[in-house]
């Protein structure tokens, strides 16, 4: 019995959501009085691999077939599914994010598990049985939901929890061989595009966001979001329909119909604060919000807030972000 | 072509959240409820698709109690040809997925679109359930599906960029924007929907794996702090010293 945790790798790095997944795993382990063992998927490093013993893994297992570089559905469910048998896992633990929660569900059919996504809290397991808190209603509420049966899959928010690092501790790297035929990648990317992130930093992941609203005019005046999120090392976003007029890309489009972001702050600029914009950000730790419209439903939502002309305002935060050294 | 497209009846996006006194269901009392809007773009999509190849059909699916037909004749007024209605509440995704597999086995078909995600239970689960029960590819979540042939190219989304996929059919998609322009119903549409066909079948065997215990709304924020504009920088110090988040 093990709890068996999917991490997920990018340019030979460990990708922060999967560092706080690896916790997560970790921490469950400890709970439930057993080890928890990584399998990578994506392009990794064995030296990075080896740091998840900073996040109390154990054992790492990585099967280095070029293909698995790039995200194939099949055949990461295979993959992950041959480490489960192996482990003998009776918990998996993945990212809530495209990969991890489209293999989870595949998983789960195939593993009879019984699966949770959006999951922002280790379970509580006493009393035999094993409940989970996940985000429900897009942000407006949670749930705590009993899992069933011999095997559970967990998708982590992202955020959710905070990665730990104990310094000097290494996992083992165990090459790993899922016997991956040519059928297992016939859904394989084509090609993968990646955005232009010159200097920025990607907003799934991020733990900073400096967003952009209506409020802000017009795409010639996002240079003030920019800099202010260059100086604190921030990820940019937009309301719907910043994105829906092409003054932004739509991958930074936040809210109900947009992408969830919960970071430990969100700086919302020149946005109203509308009920389906607030789904994708409510649960963000520490919201900001400034507006020069007092009566902006924003404000009652947020911990800080600025009534003022995001003109004038953003190039003094910028500046004194960057007093601060 | 046959197309499958899934739709989940859902809380209006502007809905209050509020539950039950015992906190064990939503309270639906006066709630608008809405084709998930994620939905909205399979179903446009699927109907773009068919009107491009000739002999094609959509056919919308729900897996739900009598209280969702008129979402499900509103996607009839959008333009799919018939309904099916699985009578059942739905109990959690995998029960859904294994009324949605049944059907799409039974149908034989090529194509089968969902939304992203609903955005009640917010699972992403449904779809990657149904193309593994079917033993067929998911492509989730899609920005954009083209077709030709038997052959779709998809682009689906990735932390950071997008992959471009091509699947041949049978296969799964769940769709989000840019992917089409959601369509509303017109006059004529609403007009042709009332007697289009509307098939209520019983579920099949399924259990549910998963059961909420209890709902909770998130903790109430203490109130804006609210800082000077032409203090500004004040904010940077509070959100190091106070908030110690950056
Ligand atoms: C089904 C559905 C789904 C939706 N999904 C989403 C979603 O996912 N995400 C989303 O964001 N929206 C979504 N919306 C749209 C949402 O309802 C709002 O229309 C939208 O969020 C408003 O964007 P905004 O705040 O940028 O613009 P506005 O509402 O126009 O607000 C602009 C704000 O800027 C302020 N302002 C103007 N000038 C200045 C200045 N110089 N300095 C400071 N402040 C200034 C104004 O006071 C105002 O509060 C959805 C709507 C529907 C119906
Ligand atoms: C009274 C009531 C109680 C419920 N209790 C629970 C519960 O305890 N636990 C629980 O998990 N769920 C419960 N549900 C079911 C829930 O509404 C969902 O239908 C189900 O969980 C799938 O949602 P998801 O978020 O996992 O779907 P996702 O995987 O997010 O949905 C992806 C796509 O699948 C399709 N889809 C989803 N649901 C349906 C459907 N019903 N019919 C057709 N297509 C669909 C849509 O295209 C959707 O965009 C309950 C529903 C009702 C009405």
């Amino acid at each position: 019995m093990s709890v068996l945790v999917v991490v997920e790798c990018d340019k030979g790095e460990v990708k922060k959501s999967s560092l706080e997944v690896a916790t997560y795993g970790a921490q469950l382990a400890a709970q439930l009085g057993t080890s928890a063992t990584a399998i990578a998927v994506g392009e990794a490093t064995d030296a990075n691999l080896a740091k998840l013993g900073e996040q109390g893994i154990s054992k790492v297992l990585y099967d280095k077939e070029p293909r698995l570089k790039d995200f194939v559905n099949n055949a990461y469910t295979k993959l992950i599914a041959t480490a489960a048998q192996q482990e003998d896992a009776k918990v998996i633990v993945l990212a809530n994010s495209n990969i991890g929660a489209s293999v989870g569900s595949r998983l789960s059919i195939r593993l009879q598990a019984s699966l949770a996504t959006n999951v922002v809290e280790l379970p509580k397991t006493d009393g035999g049985q094993f409940t989970v808190k996940r985000g429900a209603f897009s942000g407006k509420a949670f749930s705590d939901v009993v899992l069933s049966g011999e095997r559970k899959i967990i998708a982590v928010k992202k955020n959710s929890i905070e990665a730990q690092h104990e310094a000097g501790k290494t996992a083992e790297v165990v090459a790993f061989a899922a016997q991956l035929t040519d059928a297992d990648f016939a859904d394989a990317p084509k090609q993968v595009v990646m955005q232009d992130q010159a200097g920025g930093v990607l907003l799934p992941e991020a733990a900073l966001v400096v967003s952009g609203g209506r409020g802000m005019k017009g795409p010639e005046n996002w240079n003030l979001i920019e800099d202010l999120a260059k100086a604190l090392g921030a990820a940019t976003a937009c309301s719907k329909p910043v994105s829906d007029v092409d003054w932004r890309p739509h991958h930074e489009h936040v809210g109900q119909t947009g992408i969830t972001v919960s970071p430990n702050l969100y700086i919302a600029c020149g946005i109203s604060g509308a009920i389906q914009h607030l789904a994708g950000v409510n649960s963000s730790k520490v919201i900001v919000v400034i507006n020069k419209d007092p009566e902006a439903p924003f404000f009652k939502a947020a911990d800080y807030g600025i009534v003022g002309d995001v003109f004038d305002v953003l190039p003094k935060l910028t500046a004194a972000v960057k007093a601060l050294g | 072509m046959k197309f499958l497209v899934c739709i989940s009846n859902v809380p209006d996006t502007t809905t209050k959240i509020t539950f039950t006194p015992d906190n064990k269901e939503f309270n639906k009392a006066g709630v608008q409820f809405v084709i998930n809007p994620w939905d909205e773009y399979a179903l446009t999509r699927a109907i773009e698709l068919k009107e491009a190849n000739a002999g094609s059909t959509v056919t919308v699916i729900n897996v739900g109690e009598a209280d969702t037909e008129p979402n499900i004749r509103k996607a009839l007024a959008i333009g799919a040809d018939d309904a099916i209605r699985v009578n059942a509440a739905p109990k959690d995704a995998f029960f859904v997925a294994e009324q949605i597999a049944a059907v799409a086995k039974e149908g034989a078909y090529d194509v089968i679109l969902m939304g992203k995600e609903s955005i009640d239970y917010n699972g992403f689960q449904v779809h990657g359930m149904v193309g593994e029960l079917l033993g067929i590819p998911t492509v989730a979540p899609a920005m954009k599906l083209d077709m030709s042939g038997n052959t779709a190219t998809l682009e689906r989304e990735i932390e950071g960029g997008k992959e471009i996929v091509s699947v041949n059919t049978p296969f799964v998609a769940s769709c989000q924007q840019p992917m089409c322009e959601p369509r509303i119903p017109n006059m004529r549409g609403i007009m042709t929907a009332r007697t289009k066909p509307l098939k209520v079948v019983p579920a099949t065997a399924g259990d549910a794996r998963t059961t909420v215990a209890e709902f909770a709304l998130p903790p109430k924020k203490q109130g804006v702090k609210l800082i000077d504009a032409d203090n500004a920088g004040e904010l940077i110090k509070l959100l190091r010293n106070e908030a110690k988040v950056i």
